[in-house]
């Protein structure tokens, strides 16, 4: 019983003295070192929370200013980007963006999943042996690295098979390179929460008579969907994120996409590419793009966030 | 009772929130004596026991009332945290050494409290050592890592540990639950020898262990002393009808 | 294009009424034939699924290090590089001077937040919105982090291009991997070692220095491991704070160009792919490397977990 209270918590043991008894309190030298510890231990939370803050309000602040003069309507549907003429319209990369992402959820969602399936539900010890740490390799492999596989193998053959403006250079080629570095954020995150779900559900449908297919994916991914669903935001969010690897192989046309061959700019594309020779208003533009891209992430951390929320 | 008061407790109370875990305890603990408290799960017993040292300060929302003196001080009021723990060492349930060599789990204490001078602390790890009886069987491997002993050897090195800090008082939650029956008499046996030196207050589940090595004992239920009185007294003439219940193995 | 995307959505949504359908109007014993064979699709959806996932692996890095391992000699990792030829020498100086200066920013800094989570702070508000930083700066994407360190160490505090201004931006980068990693660890400590250090008069603070950090070692070890990975293969951010002046730096206001965007601007200026191959091979093998090096610390921590 009280060991069960106990395993509560064993915080703030100064704190609860505190309140609860009249401790009269002489000052000691090592009373001051355990006060000294705990400021610091909160300054370096605090650290992180101010780093969020002071990266927010940069990028706000840097960025609003080129939204206003170019009007956030006209910036943001504005289909043409000539920073010469000073003409800052990002319809195009946003458009780019949310294609390639599209494209790479296409591709890496149900790979992720299924292999993560066989991970969790299929493989036996030996083959995890392997596997786990072939994941963790494909997770550690350099984002350039990936556009530059991407761009000695992938382009060419996208031209040779499907040809296009861009010479294979092309959304289908961001979205293949994209959806293959997604798969071990999704991989990781589903077979945690397919490993999660307890036994008893798999008993209990094995019990009826279930096959082992059916049982997997009526029972323990329904059961595991929160965790499953977080997998699929974060690869969403490092997709839309991911700079290097779709710069190499995208083509980075600045046009709104008719056809899979055709060439994308995405807005981090356009930040990278720019940044180096940029000044004045260009240079805002940039940083206004890199609001709305913000925008975005934030907006899918929100999503995550109540996601893992329902999860605990 | 003719021995000289060690604890003396007086209108305890104890809540965690809402619930009255300690219902106004009254007792005077003996000098140099063994007492057991004993009663079913969640009794108190336990809770009663880690108010003595203070480890119920950990939890939150506990709150005590009342009056619990050590040597006649209030260890709530007049006395420093370190100082009352320094001088009321605690056994647990489970063994818990911790990850490091033997020699370090017993120097930990003393080096806590200041003591820093190599042969200062080789004499202290060698007499609590052999205080409890297992010098013997790890005076070759004294680097060695403390996780790697037996439960029962575990154990009588986390006395030891509670010993080098040179405490009055020996808290023992359950000492032997975790452990075989041989190592339970090893421990046991170490408890008689050591209250020559040491007030010991035990909590256990194991009513012939109270009986074998205990001086007083306490029966607690639901949160209150029923009885506390000499061991024999409490065993063979139990003055309330419920002590008498449990100790017959009626519940518990 | 957008045709395309309407037509997958259309088909998703005629799903269930067609199942529906079909539930109602079949017999059993082809429903049951329909069942079989859709256990069938599926455990050949998941084989291929994963035979796919290790064989993009096992393409990627053996295409690449078969082109690019050739190109690896003494010389190669020895030299400055000058227009199409020499080596990476400077590339490798420049990325170890980002790790370490990275890591001794941010491992502090990690590490303090952590026990601040784990040990001290109630849950509450005020977690909340810590825990709340930590995701956002785990999903901010690399670019922003350049943008940031551009204008903020680069720009305002006059920083310029260089091998600081690049640390502290990835520093940043790295303290939610450092932070979450530690914070698993700290949590596998047993709350009896605290219990027990505490019940012989320790203080809160020894208790967690001498009794808590070092059980937690191999744990926060692995998240440090992983971060020098996540160093080592940015670029995006580092390309826009380090700047990518390809010779050695001489202090850590030079700027620096580390593998990472060394390899990047081969391919994209097409310099010389057969530098760009070894340098991706040079690349792989110290991510291999290190996951490698965490892996067997993990594994060690494992070991200790027995022995309890």
């Amino acid at each position: 019983m009280s060991s069960n209270i106990l395993s509560s918590s064993i915080k703030n043991e100064e704190d609860n003295t505190n309140q609860n008894i009249n401790n009269k309190k002489s000052f000691k030298l090592s009373d001051f070192y355990e006060l000294l510890a705990k400021i610091l231990f909160m300054i370096c939370a605090g650290v992180v929370v101010l780093g969020v803050v002071v990266i927010t309000v940069y990028i706000f602040i840097m960025g609003l200013p080129a939204i206003f003069e170019v009007g956030i309507i006209n910036f943001v549907t504005g289909t043409k980007w000539i920073p010469s003429a000073e003409i800052f319209g990002i319809l195009p990369m946003i458009v780019g963006s949310i294609y390639v992402t599209i494209g790479a959820v296409i591709i890496g969602v149900p790979v992720g999943i299924f292999t993560s399936v066989y991970m969790s539900e299929y493989a036996p010890k030996s083959v995890l042996r392997i596997l786990n740490p072939a994941i963790e390799l494909l997770a550690g492999i350099p984002s350039v690295v990936y556009g530059f596989f991407g761009l000695v193998v992938i382009v060419p053959i996208i031209n040779d098979t499907l040809g296009g403006k861009g010479a294979g250079s092309s959304l289908i080629s961001a979205s293949i390179i994209l959806g293959i570095m997604i798969l071990p954020t999704i991989i990781t995150t589903t077979k945690t929460a397919l490993l999660a779900v307890p036994k008893k559900y798999k008993e209990g449908a094995y019990a009826l008579g279930a096959t082992k297919v059916h049982t997997i994916f009526s029972v323990i991914i329904p059961a595991g969907k929160s965790g499953v669903l977080s997998g699929v935001v974060l690869g969403i969010g490092r997709a839309i994120g991911e700079t290097m690897a779709v710069i190499l192989v995208a083509g980075n046309s600045v046009i709104i996409p008719t056809s899979v061959t055709d060439p994308v700019r995405t807005m981090t594309a356009n930040i990278a590419i720019e940044m180096g020779y940029s000044t004045g208003l260009h240079q805002e533009a940039l940083f206004a793009t890199g609001v709305i891209l913000f925008i975005f992430i934030m907006s899918l951390n929100v999503v995550l966030h109540f996601v893992q929320r329902k999860e605990g | 009772m003719s021995d000289k008061i060690k604890f003396s407790i007086k209108n305890t109370n104890l809540h965690y929130g809402n619930f009255h875990a300690l219902k106004n305890i009254n007792m005077e603990i003996p000098e140099k004596k063994v007492t057991a408290f004993i009663g079913p799960s969640g009794c108190g017993k336990s809770t009663l026991l880690k108010t003595l040292n203070r480890m119920n300060d950990l939890v939150e929302g506990v709150k005590i009332e009342g009056e619990i003196k050590l040597d006649g001080k209030d260890i709530y009021k007049d006395t420093d945290i370190i100082d009352l723990r320094k001088r009321v060492g605690m056994v647990f349930q489970q063994p818990n050494p911790f990850p490091m060599s033997i020699y370090d789990n017993i120097a930990y204490g003393p080096r806590t409290h200041g003591i820093k001078k190599k042969s200062e602390l080789d004499d202290i790890v060698e007499k609590s050592l052999r205080d409890s009886a297992i010098w013997d069987d790890v005076k070759d491997r004294l680097k060695k890592n403390a996780l790697g002993l037996s439960g029962g050897q575990q154990q009588r090195i986390c006395i030891a540990r509670a010993l080098a800090v040179k405490p009055d008082v020996i808290l023992m939650d359950e000492p032997t639950s975790a452990l075989d029956p041989i190592s339970t008499l090893k421990i046991e046996d170490l408890v008689v020898e050591l209250k020559k030196d040491y007030t010991i207050i035990m909590v256990t589940h194991n009513m012939q262990q109270a009986s074998r090595v205990s001086d007083y004992t306490s029966f607690f239920l639901m949160g209150e002393v029923v009885e506390f009185n000499e061991t024999d007294k409490i065993f063979n003439t139990p003055q309330d009808k419920r002590t008498e219940d449990y100790i017959t193995g009626r519940f518990g | 294009m957008f045709k395309w995307l309407i037509l997958i959505i259309v088909l998703i949504a005629l799903i269930k009424p067609v199942k529906y359908f079909l539930d109602n109007t079949l017999s059993v014993d082809t429903l049951n034939l329909i069942s079989k064979f859709r256990d069938n699709a599926l455990k050949v959806l998941i084989g291929l699924s994963t035979i796919f996932t290790c064989g993009v692996l096992i393409w990627i890095i053996f295409y690449i290090v078969s082109k690019g391992i050739g190109g690896i000699d003494i010389e190669f990792l020895t030299t400055a590089p000058f227009k199409d030829e020499g080596g990476v020498f400077p590339m490798i100086i420049s990325t170890i001077w980002i790790v370490i200066i990275a890591l001794l920013i941010s491992t502090p800094i990690g590490i303090g937040s952590a026990i601040y989570l784990n040990e001290y702070a109630k849950a509450g508000k005020l977690v909340n919105i810590v825990r709340f930083a930590i995701e956002s700066l785990a999903g901010i994407p690399s670019i922003i982090y350049g943008l940031f360190g551009l204008i903020f160490f680069v720009t305002m505090l006059k920083f310029n291009y260089s091998i600081l201004a690049g640390a502290l931006t990835v520093s940043i980068m790295v303290l939610p991997v450092i932070i979450r990693t530690t914070e698993e660890s700290l949590k596998t400590v047993p709350r009896s070692y605290r219990e027990g250090s505490l019940a012989l008069g320790a203080s809160k603070i020894r208790t967690i220095v001498r009794i808590v950090l070092p059980s937690a070692i191999p744990g926060i070890l692995s998240g440090v491991i992983l971060s020098v990975g996540r160093i080592v293969g940015e670029t995006a951010c580092i390309y826009m704070t380090a700047g990518m002046v390809p010779k050695m730096p001489e202090t850590i206001m030079n700027s620096g160009r580390t593998l990472s965007v060394h390899l990047y601007l081969l391919a994209k200026e097409g310099i010389s792919f057969e530098k760009a191959y070894a340098t991706a091979t040079v690349l792989i093998v110290i991510v291999a490397v290190i996951n490698l090096c965490a892996n067997l610390v993990a594994k060690f921590l494992n070991r200790n977990a027995e022995v309890k």
